[in-house]
């Protein structure tokens, strides 16, 4: 080796070549990660879906003893638990979001801010032990009598109070998703162009006309992606609407009676299924889960990423 | 005319800013109470037998949760193992080599499997690893939880990444240092707060996980001796508790909410305190 140089540039393109490979297989990983959670789901539940086919969708039977099930109780029971916690978030964490980004006074934002992420920080189990001992006591307590008293003409909140519900589920779900609707919103206002806010002032709006004109009307494809994202985490939400919703595959219309979603029966019941069948059909309500939160993740990512390129970050 | 139009539009503008602090006040409101109310209820219970007992059998009063604490440190080590070098490694190609297309899709994914509820990882370690090994373990836990570490870790590692000045690539390239060697001894070691930071904030979401421990975990009474055995977990014993009808546990279950919580929000306020300065991207 007379050159030195030579040698050394020849290990510096092995290396090169090496750690590029490397990398690109971690980050390929990913795709063998959303392959592998498809695969297993789906094999886990062939079975279920050979015996019920679409009828398991429209059921709403589940009754493992004599092996029938239908997950049409669960689904009904996230969806409505999700739009209670949408519609309770959404209003909140937008409004937050824009009293963070364009009207509370700057010392005030970065401890909020702290706040926010705190409560993001909240395992999901901590906020069931709050919920079944100091959320549900109050609401059947206070809060539910007295929407029966003024609300009670409507379906939705008649009939006995029972403390753990669907309307229970859906509180703790807004909790839930407060913090990821907010922090991701905040990200939208703030990637807004300062120029829009300028011009808005410059034609003699007042701050909340140049929030209406500039701001919100300019973010709108972006919030809606922080809302669908919310969306997705509502959807999934587990132990925390376990240990509040009741627990009860019924369909029903009032908001009082207890509920039971998706991600909680697979929660409660899959360590006990006995048969191959009952597997089975947890496997599947799990593969529902899946599909519906792919589906969702995958439209807010890409209303996020449309809107803001890749500089707004849809985590934590 | 446009006197009381002013003042309307004043009047409006001052309503909604009053609206947006009420909101804002709501948001933090459960953070207060939680907080408000594992203190209260959990304090009294956090004394030397709880950190160093284990759980007593149905009926008998008192006991710890030693064997849950030491539990979900094993837990978070071997989820360390799995999700740290695959997410730093996937995360510097994503930040240093430019694949426009793929890169957009491992992005794109990435940010999907994030949002993949943490039950159905449960269900998917339990096919994997349970089933197989014929019964729960603490590798199967240690695994969900690092699977699920991979995308928050790859997502974070890229971004502080991106913030390396590309000045500094290009004065290590230009001295003829060879890529690897400028990425892993430059770009890496500038970031390096930044990376920990993520890896930090990672652990702190998956040590608060219960749903996917709930069928690959398990939970144990007793002390786990080897990693083929189920093991005990801080939040899944808290679970366990919650929804038991005993009041001793009740008492538990708040004063391991209370350590949990304790734990969590104390890396979350470190991490985020001590490297504000350098990698908030706008300030405040």
């Amino acid at each position: 080796m007379l050159n030195p140089l030579v040698g050394q540039s020849e290990v510096g393109h092995l290396g090169d070549r090496a750690f590029k490979g490397l990398t690109l297989v971690m980050a390929l990983s990913v795709f063998v990660l959303i392959l592998l959670i498809g695969f297993e789901l789906a094999h886990g539940s062939s079975l279920a879906i050979r015996q019920f086919g679409w009828h398991f969708l429209v059921s709403s039977e589940w009754d493992p003893v004599n092996e029938k099930f239908g997950a049409l109780p669960f689904i009904f029971g996230t969806l409505v638990s999700s739009a209670i916690g949408l519609l309770l978030a959404v209003p909140l964490s937008i409004a937050t979001a824009v009293y963070l980004t364009e009207l509370a006074p700057l010392w005030i934002r970065q401890p909020l801010t702290l706040f926010i992420e705190l409560l993001a920080a909240v395992p999901s189990v901590v906020l069931g032990l709050w919920g079944i001992f100091v959320m549900v006591p109050w609401l059947s307590q206070h809060l539910f009598p007295r929407l029966q008293q003024t609300l009670g003409f409507l379906p939705w909140f008649q009939g006995p109070i029972y403390g753990p519900s669907i309307l229970a589920g859906g509180i703790i779900i807004a909790i839930m998703i407060l913090p990821i609707i907010t922090s991701v919103s905040r990200e939208i206002l703030r990637s807004v162009p300062g120029l829009q806010r300028e011009a808005a002032y410059a034609l003699g709006a007042t701050r909340w006309e140049v929030t209406r004109i500039a701001v919100l009307s300019y973010a709108k494809k972006g919030l809606f992606g922080a809302v669908i994202l919310g969306l997705g985490r509502a959807l999934g939400e587990t132990m925390a609407v376990t240990m509040v919703i009741g627990n009860s595959p019924q369909i029903t219309k009032s908001l009082f009676a207890p509920g039971y979603t998706l991600a909680s029966v697979v929660a409660n019941e899959f360590s006990e299924a006995t048969s191959e069948t009952y597997l089975s059909a947890l496997f599947e309500i799990g593969l529902v889960l899946l599909g519906v939160t792919v589906l969702v993740n995958g439209l807010a990512q890409l209303l996020l990423k449309t809107f803001a390129g890749p500089g707004v970050k849809p985590q934590n | 005319m446009t006197a009381t139009n002013h003042r309307w539009r004043e009047a409006k503008n001052v309503c909604m800013q009053t609206l947006a602090l009420v909101c804002a006040a709501l948001v933090v409101l459960p953070l207060l109470l939680i907080f408000f109310h594992l203190v209260s209820l959990g304090a009294s219970s956090i004394n030397w037998t709880f950190f160093t007992q284990l759980p007593k059998p149905v009926g008998e009063i008192g006991g710890g949760m030693a064997n849950a604490i030491v539990g979900t440190f094993t837990l978070i080590l071997l989820a360390s193992l799995l999700g740290v070098p695959v997410g730093v490694l996937g995360g510097i190609f994503l930040s240093e080599y430019t694949h426009r297309r793929l890169n957009w899709w491992i992005r794109f994914t990435a940010d999907i499997i994030n949002g993949v509820p943490s039950i159905t990882w449960g269900m998917v370690v339990y096919a994997l690893i349970v089933l197989p090994m014929k019964g729960f373990s603490a590798l199967a836990g240690g695994m969900v939880l690092g699977l699920m570490m991979i995308p928050l870790i790859l997502r974070t590692t890229e971004e502080v990444l991106q913030l390396v000045p590309s000045g500094y690539r290009e004065a290590a390239l230009a001295l003829g240092i060879a890529q690897w060697r400028m990425i892993t001894q430059i770009v890496v070691r500038t970031a390096m707060k930044g990376i920990v930071t993520g890896v930090l904030l990672a652990l702190a979401r998956v040590a608060g996980e219960t749903a996917p421990l709930l069928f690959t975990a398990f939970g144990n009474a007793y002390w786990t001796h080897h990693l083929t055995e189920p093991i005990a977990a801080l939040p899944l014993q808290i679970f366990n508790y919650a929804i038991s009808p005993y009041d001793d546990w009740h008492r538990q279950a708040w004063a391991g909410a209370l350590v949990l919580i304790l734990l969590v929000s104390t890396i979350n306020i470190g991490v985020r305190t001590l490297t504000r300065d350098r990698f908030s991207k706008r300030g405040a």
